[in-house]
């Protein structure tokens, strides 16, 4: 079993980001949300029609991006855009409004007539997302989706998908945490098949949050000087003129420290904030867990 | 839904070389074949005349042609097939019909369709090559509408046989020598077998044998359309299971 007591829920106009490391059960995970595998046990509901039961009316409100984009290399792109708005039941009146409206969204207005096997793969991977967005469908699932783009191109995909999200609601998985970060309303982490976190993407960031801030002094004073100023739980020097230091959150003993670096010329030089990214958090998040699921593993026999 | 992705493969097809360089080879030995058996007709037209109750130029040119053709349709058949679901699965494009609101039966009936779509056209060549024959002598139409239905019914059985094999694995290759060999293997069974053997009964060849010499036989219509649905429904159940076993 790969997956196991998953829960995922998704409001309207929300952008859930799946976080993992690899094998985690990301792509498992969306290919049971879209119909592609379907679950030993479990529901899965979209807009209220359950996705096993009544397959057909579920998937009609459903965009779905796998990490290969799902390609018929030897059509152009609009013949393909075509057959993928048709295959989800658009009547051939609007056939040319959608087709025109995705091409825009994706910029591949230019491409139109171009055949998908010449294409290049950042070009590919946008033709993939129009082929999830064209029908408007109410869930997108985006597995990967900035996957082999350039930096340029990521950030227009981003952008796309942050619009998508304001009247759609999207499920896209990665392990990058700047995409979380810059795309997603929430966050979901998955590890080993179960999910381990869960919470909005601003509060990921905060999570075991430590206050604090590096301070570069050229001239530094002895440590116990610092660790004697007001406020300051804990000083670990990073070098000869560089100090880690820890505060209490209700107390900031910067104005303190700025003024005595001014009064005994300690020639300060930089004074940066600790702030947690969220890749540490991630990194200390599954850490955790591991050595929570080793503790309760070597407890069992 | 079902025509749609009858056209999207046959779409598919015409964008390939190679389909159009099968397109021309295939034509042109039907057409070598045409000619050869029309000439050996002509050599020996003298002697049939004396005959009291000779074969027509029906038999002699276009039941030998109807029987070449099923037999080279066994080993065309696999290479078209093996394309159909295989491909698709090692490309990662089957994900786009999986997820979109259709049922599996429609995907793999549209896939039969356009396949035989395909083959339809590939053979639409030699009624006319045989009619062309009618400006100067009489046929025997009766003849050549049961070998034609013959031909057709035939088809239907490899290519769901092949679309079967092709739904098995994500190997255009395997699917293409898996089906090679079962239509291999159903002939075999037809040839090798004894007189009376039951074997028989379970090769298309062998059916095709009663429209090809001109008898229509209601046994050999529900033989084919009984090997065409079984395979037909054994690949969209195949289809479904991939979903629960991954």
């Amino acid at each position: 079993m790969v997956i196991h007591d998953v829960s995922l829920e998704l409001r309207r106009g929300e952008v859930l980001g799946l976080l993992g490391h690899n094998g985690a059960g990301k792509t498992t995970t969306m290919q049971m949300l879209t119909g592609c595998l379907s679950p030993n046990s479990g529901e899965i509901e979209i807009c209220g029609v359950n996705l096993l039961r009544q397959p057909e009316l579920a998937k009609a409100n459903l965009g779905y991006l796998p990490e290969t984009p799902p390609l018929y290399r030897e059509l152009n792109v609009n013949e393909y855009l075509v057959f993928a708005a048709r295959l989800r039941g658009i009547k051939s009146p609007e056939i040319a409004d959608v087709l025109e409206q995705a091409k825009r969204n994706c910029g591949l207005v230019e491409v139109g007539k171009k055949i998908i096997g010449t294409l290049s793969r950042g070009y590919q991977q946008r033709v993939g997302i129009a082929q999830a967005i064209i029908h408007n469908p109410a869930v997108i699932v985006l597995d990967e989706p900035t996957v082999g783009l350039d930096p340029a191109q990521i950030r227009e995909i981003r952008n796309l998908i942050r619009d998508l999200g304001d009247a759609h609601s999207v499920i896209l998985s990665t392990h990058l945490l700047s995409e979380v970060e810059s795309v997603c309303d929430r966050v979901e982490i998955l590890q080993q098949g179960k999910l381990i976190y869960s919470d909005t993407s601003e509060h990921m960031r905060q999570h075991e949050n430590v206050s604090g801030f590096i301070v570069d002094l050229r001239n530094p004073p002895p440590l116990n000087t610092l660790e004697e100023i007001n406020g300051i739980s804990h000083v670990e020097p990073l070098g000869t003129t560089k100090f880690r230091i820890l505060h209490k959150p209700e107390d900031n003993p910067k104005s303190a420290l700025l003024s005595l670096a001014e009064q005994h010329d300690w020639k300060l030089e930089q004074l940066t904030p600790l702030q947690a990214t969220l890749e540490e958090v991630y990194v200390r998040i599954t850490e955790s867990e591991k050595t929570a699921a080793a503790i309760s593993k070597e407890e069992i026999p | 839904m079902i025509r749609l992705i009858a056209l999207r493969e046959l779409r598919g097809l015409f964008a390939m070389p190679s389909t159009w360089f099968m397109l021309a080879i295939l034509q042109f030995v039907f057409t070598w074949f045409f000619l050869n058996t029309l000439q050996t007709f002509l050599e020996i037209q003298p002697q049939l005349a004396q005959l009291a109750n000779a074969p027509g130029v029906t038999t002699i040119v276009a039941v030998p042609l109807f029987n070449m053709i099923a037999l080279l349709l066994m080993m065309v058949v696999p290479i078209l097939t093996m394309r159909l679901i295989a491909e698709e699965r090692r490309n990662q494009s089957f994900a786009l019909l999986l997820s979109s609101p259709l049922p599996v039966r429609y995907i793999v009936l549209g896939k039969f369709s356009g396949l035989m779509a395909f083959l339809v056209l590939l053979m639409s060549g030699v009624p006319l090559m045989i009619y062309s024959l009618e400006l100067g002598t009489n046929l025997d139409h009766g003849l050549i509408l049961g070998n034609l239905i013959g031909l057709l019914l035939l088809t239907c059985s490899y290519v769901s046989l092949g679309l079967y094999v092709s739904s098995l694995t994500a190997h255009p290759a395997i699917a293409a020598i898996g089906a090679l060999a079962v239509l291999a293997g159903l002939w075999l069974a037809d040839v090798a077998a004894g007189e009376n053997s039951a074997w028989h009964m379970i090769s298309p060849l062998n059916h095709f044998q009663n429209f090809n010499a001109g008898l229509l036989d209601s046994n050999d219509v529900v033989f084919f359309i009984l090997f065409s649905a079984v395979f037909l429904l054994l690949a969209m159940r195949r289809i479904n299971n991939n979903r629960i076993y991954g």
